[in-house]
């Protein structure tokens, strides 16, 4: 039997927020009963059509898949679509404490059926895959929307975006993320090839960003360039989700912020912390910037 | 966990080591441990045991004493017999077994596949039968073995072993039959002498894990798979596993005693409690074939929902069961032997597997039915195909 957490075993023995949402405002629904498991999350907005008043689902599958759905709809609840739309299954995995690697797929599936949820309610047809650009509008890509996995028809695209939001190294995870190559194993080669194209893109994008920086920065002009970059990257973004952040201490290399506002206490607030605000400043300032939360 | 509250109904997975076969072996962990190659007296000990044990196999199966081989387990024997053919007759390159045999044949078959060798594969119906025809039309003079299970661990089908080894041998093939899940639980006669391999595991009949049988009838060519010393009659090497014989000896003993409880009043029990589920539960499917199946096995599709979450409500319970769904097997796809039989994909995840054993109460079963319907009833609930 597999080793879940008090939280999935929670969420599983009692799932909060089952059933249909009559008048629902958008209906996502992934995965298929070939697959052998599959969700339709309903979501209702408020009257402004901001935020997220209500979501339901239905979940067709294992325990961690009834736990991942019934996270989700505790997640999202009360969030604006913009931050709805920024959950990644790493936010799912992470509210559930964690869940057994092999069972991560779970967690992707939450966060597609979000995605598709909130295209329904833009009236947009369902993304046929996860978007890890949080674009629901990505053009369409032959290469990109090719089936990989045929038995378990997974893209190229949605492979890619697994890859690179959860840095996965090895065809078995990717399976455990996507199920991509986990029946007849036809196209495990291939995963492996879009694995290695994924992680050198990335190697080339970073060694591209070192590129102009100079080695030789002083500590002023580090400083100015971190507050520079706050005031002007990160800061507006943030607040047009309704939070902030505040720069509380710059100390060699550690950069200590306080999120504000909606972002405090937000579910996700550890991925903008790291995923985002990090990685922005390692793009204008260094690639050794270290971001850490101060009370 | 404790194991009081336990409702063991997975016997097809393992089975309780019964306490006339802890009493047996203790004297061998305990007190003679000597080793029976030894030329002293001690060792004698052990190896005076490990024969007597050959014979209680050897009469629970209608052999010879001298057609028992102790193996390590189950699988051993299985790749034992078809390794050996093969070395045997090394003008035949093709096999013939089934879509529904045990990773055991399954895994192996494939790795002989790479190897060069054709296999091939019968196919089942959607009630997991074979078809004589199938056999009658494939085995041929280049098959060197037919190699099919007498009962499938999963729908707990029988198949007609002794007709498919007559086949088998029409052709000059040999034929061995996984018999790990049919012995103990129904009649299993070899003295007519048309099966000429038999795979036998301990853990399933009430024997502890770790001990196996391979029956080879007597003048069938054989090689040995794990080569090393002379023990077996230089047929099987490495030092005996005393205590495990001894056991699977008194077990073997056992099954024989229990036989007709096992015709009377497990299946008593088994049909209690298919009966009942399928009146209790809207909607279900039974897996296999009831016409001839194994005493102890029902294999019921919940439709709808998925085989783990039922597994791990019910386990609240302390009901032990199994599951043909994907995510309990730790792989992505579902059971091989239900795509093999085509059981519709809506059917699939939630096939729940009950083996039951001797030691299984009337209370126990009607404690499963009480529980069980309403962890169906409240899954499909959750779920978006439920109603």
């Amino acid at each position: 039997m597999w080793n879940y957490t008090e939280k999935v075993m929670d969420h599983f023995l009692n799932p909060r927020n089952v059933g249909e949402i009559a008048n629902a405002d958008g209906i996502g629904e992934v995965g298929s009963i070939v697959c052998g498991d599959a969700m339709k999350l309903y979501i209702k907005l408020d009257a402004k059509k901001e935020r997220i008043a209500e979501a339901k689902f239905q979940t067709f599958g294992c325990a961690s898949a009834i736990a991942s759905a019934s996270a989700l709809t505790e997640m999202v609840k009360g969030k604006t679509v913009a931050e709805a739309e920024k959950l990644t299954n790493q936010d799912i995995a992470h509210f559930l404490g964690e869940l057994p690697e092999e069972k991560m797929h779970c967690s992707v599936m939450g966060m597609e059926a979000m995605q598709a949820a909130l295209a329904n309610c833009r009236g947009l047809p369902a993304p046929a895959v996860c978007d890890h650009s949080h674009n629901p509008h990505a053009a369409p890509d032959p290469q990109l929307d090719r089936v990989v996995c045929h038995c378990f028809q997974v893209t190229e695209r949605k492979i890619r975006e697994v890859v690179e939001m959860n840095n996965l190294q090895t065809v078995e995870q990717v399976t455990h993320y996507t199920k991509a190559g986990g029946g007849c194993g036809g196209c495990r080669e291939e995963i492996d090839e879009i694995i290695k194209a994924v992680h050198g893109e990335a190697k080339k994008k970073q060694a591209a960003a070192d590129q102009p920086q100079s080695p030789k920065m002083t500590n002023l002009q580090r400083i100015t360039l971190i507050q520079k970059t706050f005031d002007t990257e990160i800061r507006g973004a943030l607040q047009a989700d309704g939070g902030d952040v505040e720069l509380l201490d710059i100390d060699g290399d550690t950069v200590t912020v306080k999120l504000v506002g909606r972002c405090s206490g937000c579910a996700s607030a550890h991925h903008t912390l790291k995923n985002w605000i990090e990685a922005k400043l390692r793009e204008k300032v260094g690639p050794s910037i270290n971001v850490v939360e101060g009370k | 966990m404790s194991t009081d509250t336990v409702i063991y109904v997975d016997n097809n997975s393992t089975t309780r080591v019964a306490p006339e076969v802890v009493e047996a072996m203790l004297p061998y962990l305990n007190t003679w441990y000597g080793n029976p190659s030894s030329p002293h007296a001690f060792g004698e000990v052990s190896r005076k045991a490990v024969e007597k044990a050959r014979g209680q196999v050897a009469a629970l199966l209608g052999a010879l004493p001298e057609e028992i081989i102790f193996t390590g387990c189950g699988t051993e024997s299985d790749n034992a017999a078809i390794l050996s053919a093969l070395e045997n007759d090394v003008k035949r390159r093709k096999i013939v077994t089934t879509a529904v045999e045990h990773p055991a044949i399954l895994s192996l078959c494939k790795v002989l596949q790479q190897r060069g060798y054709h296999i091939d594969y019968v196919p089942v119906d959607t009630k997991g039968r074979l078809n004589l025809e199938h056999f009658r039309q494939i085995v041929s003079e280049e098959t060197a073995i037919v190699s099919v299970m007498w009962a499938n661990n999963e729908s707990g089908n029988l198949y007609p072993v002794q007709e498919i080894a007559e086949i088998a041998h029409a052709k000059g093939a040999l034929f061995h039959t996984d018999a790990v899940q049919a012995v103990g639980k129904i009649p299993v006669n070899l003295k007519d002498g048309r099966i000429d391999f038999l795979s036998m595991s301990g853990h399933k009949l009430h024997a502890p894990k770790g001990v196996g049988v391979l029956y080879r009838r007597k003048g069938v060519k054989f090689n040995q798979f794990v080569i090393g010393g002379h023990q077996e009659h230089g047929l099987r090497a490495g030092t005996e596993n005393v205590p495990g014989i001894v056991g699977l000896g008194r077990a073997a003993e056992l099954a024989e005693q229990f036989l007709y409880e096992e015709q009377t009043k497990v299946r008593a029990l088994r049909d209690h409690l298919e009966a009942r589920l399928l009146a209790l539960c809207p909607d279900p499917l039974v897996n296999g074939d009831p016409e001839h199946r194994l005493p102890n096995t029902a294999n019921i599709s919940f439709k709808y929902i998925e085989g783990e979450s039922i597994l791990m409500l019910i386990n609240q319970f302390g009901i032990c069961a199994s599951s043909g769904s994907a995510c309990t097997s730790g792989s992505l796809e579902p059971s091989h032997v239900l795509r093999a039989m085509s059981v519709p994909q809506i059917a699939i995840h939630g096939s729940i597997r009950f083996s039951l054993c001797r030691y299984n109460t009337r209370q126990e079963i009607d404690t499963i039915i009480e529980k069980l319907p309403p962890v169906i009833k409240r899954l499909r609930e959750i779920s978006p195909y439920g109603r």
